[in-house]
């Protein structure tokens, strides 16, 4: 890879992390059981905290331990771990869970006193939206994710909050997935095709159009992204790649083509059933002489010719 | 056990991965003929083990050890195996006064109960005690099914916090593993049990499916095997993989063979 290419792959790489976490606001990183999400989510996170900020950390569905493994000590040190894996309903009742669980954990952020630019991970939002009714999640993530648009009131600047949501696909049903969908602000949908993962981004800015991308991209085992090349990279509504098109008439035994001729005579011809000015003439003005049809009947040998009309008994 | 299978997945009885999420699930066909092979496997690794068996009788699963060379009886006596005999005790919860809650208390409950009995009952069976203990190497659980929890009326995200709690104890505080069968209802819409398995999917390390053939019943193929390992534990392989073998259940064994390499019609 020469000089420049390396620097082209590394300003690419910097934007597909950077457009991630660019708006602010709640980013929803779905992924299903073939395409795993954590392992971005993880990226993400070392990308916020390599930036400085404060990154907070709800674990619900692995161990603090799994969720730290891969990251050296200098992120580590600067994610906080709020551990709901152990005992996330409190059945252990030795008083280590926390109080208020997630909910109340996710709560109190919303209250944070301290206002720099923060990042929430949520592993996962799947499974606080099992275990949360999904209206009490949605205004919580709005509140947690919404902080920064009302400063208070001493007018000093409160930082952005990113609040990334890991949501597995297959869990839930369209109600749900549909609100959580219109709280965020950028959508990420991991997919992707022999073998190589792809991210489909859905970022709304405020004030402008949607825009839709999506990106190949490989996660090495320090969680930082390497990008691919795939087909498509353009921002714009997703179309299928350009077929050349087979022209079914090549090799066909009848004639499907128009002589010039042909297609004169074609054109000239008024249909039957279109209301031209000529029709509309001849129906206004009544022909007498004209018989419209003409009936040719052959009567069978069997065939009854009664000249009474049979309902001159019916008594109307 | 079978070699076999062992093969396939890379692992012996002597060296088998520790802290991990086996899933088992069947669609179209019966897969009770992996949780067999786990029951013996685990045996004869030598750990101990506790079978929550909610589906067939203790002499079934007997009959069917002794032929892949495990004694349940035996293991069961010495303290290696915790056996709940699920068709047996589920009577007990009704007819017989419990001074602390019976492992399958839910029965008795009329709205949705949760599996916190049934997880303090597998705690305290895999339990580490003091020194003088046998030597068990490491804890595993087993459940054959947990989709019929669902039938008897508790919700998938009960049953889900129930193995997330034996997830935090078994595999993660004693290093031990959880292998559990999960039956896909395929074509028949059942929301509750989509969300058991895809829940537990997103859970697992390694997922067995056995299927049915596609095109119908057949002698000497039975079915098909799909392995898919998730999370790899060291990042460099980060796509999972997957393999697709069929299969031949035997009396004693099952063999395995690629697709359309059955022996029957080489």
């Amino acid at each position: 890879m020469t000089l420049s290419e390396g620097a082209r792959a590394g300003t690419r790489e910097l934007e597909m992390l950077d457009s991630l976490l660019a708006l602010g606001g709640l980013v929803l990183l779905r992924d299903s059981v073939e395409w795993e999400g954590r392992s971005l989510l993880k990226a993400l996170v070392k990308k916020s905290a390599l930036c400085g900020e404060q990154v907070h950390i709800l674990g619900c569905e692995v161990s603090e331990e799994e969720f730290r493994e891969g990251f050296d000590s200098d992120i580590n040190n600067r994610l906080v771990y709020h551990d709901f894996f152990r005992d996330p309903l409190n059945w252990s009742k030795t008083g280590e869970a926390l109080p208020g669980g997630p909910l109340g954990a996710l709560r109190a952020m919303c209250n944070r006193t301290d206002l720099g630019p923060v990042t929430i991970a949520l592993d996962s939002l799947s499974w606080l939206l099992l275990h949360l009714p999904c209206t009490i999640l949605c205004q919580t993530l709005h509140t947690v994710s919404h902080q920064d648009s009302c400063p208070p009131g001493d007018g000093s600047p409160v930082g952005k909050v990113h609040v990334l949501g890991l949501l597995h696909e297959e869990l839930h049903g369209r109600g749900p997935m549909g609100a959580l969908s219109s709280l965020a602000q950028t959508e990420v949908t991991l997919g992707g095709t022999m073998g190589q993962a792809s991210a489909r981004i859905l970022c709304r800015r405020p004030r402008q159009r949607p825009t839709d991308q999506t990106q190949w991209f490989s996660i090495l085992p320090d969680f930082s992204l390497d990008l691919q090349e795939g087909p498509s990279i353009e921002s714009q509504p997703h179309s299928d790649p350009h077929i050349p098109p087979v022209d079914p008439t090549a090799h066909l035994t009848f004639n499907l083509h128009l002589s010039k001729k042909e297609r004169e005579a074609r054109d000239n011809l008024t249909l039957p059933f279109q209301f031209s000015s000529e029709k509309q003439e001849a129906l206004l003005r009544p022909r007498p002489s004209q018989a419209t049809s003409h009936i040719f009947y052959e009567p069978d040998a069997y065939d009854d010719l009664d000249q009474e009309d049979p309902d001159d008994d019916l008594d109307i | 056990m079978f070699p076999e299978l062992n093969n396939l997945l890379n692992t012996t009885p002597d060296r088998a991965e520790q802290g991990k999420l086996t899933l088992l699930c069947d669609a179209k066909t019966d897969g009770s003929f992996l949780v067999h092979h786990f029951l013996s496997f685990y045996l004869k690794a030598n750990c101990k083990v506790c079978f929550v068996a909610l589906i067939q009788s203790f002499s079934h699963y007997n009959i069917v050890g002794q032929k892949l060379g495990v004694n349940l009886t035996m293991a069961r006596e010495r303290g290696q195996l915790v056996f709940l005999e699920g068709l047996k005790s589920a009577v007990d919860v009704f007819f017989q006064p419990q001074e602390k809650p019976h492992p399958l208390q839910f029965l008795r409950e009329a709205n949705a109960g949760n599996l916190k009995p049934l997880f303090e009952f597998v705690r305290e069976a895999l339990k580490p005690v003091g020194s003088g203990e046998a030597g068990w190497t490491y804890p595993v659980l087993l459940v054959d099914d947990l989709s019929v929890l669902l039938s008897l009326g508790l919700g998938a995200v009960a049953v889900l916090d129930f193995i997330h709690y034996c997830r935090a104890t078994v595999c993660w505080e004693l290093k031990g593993n959880v292998v559990v069968l999960v039956h896909d209802s395929g074509d028949v819409e059942d929301e509750e049990n989509d969300i058991l398995l895809n829940g537990l999917s997103h859970q697992s390390h390694l997922i067995l499916r056995a299927e049915g053939l596609a095109t119908g019943f057949c002698r000497d193929v039975h079915g098909q095997l799909r392995i898919l390992w998730r999370r790899p534990s060291q990042s460099t392989s980060q796509r999972d993989q997957s393999l697709t073998y069929q299969y031949k259940i035997q009396d004693r064994s099952v063999s395995f063979f690629a697709k359309g390499m059955s022996p029957a019609v080489l």
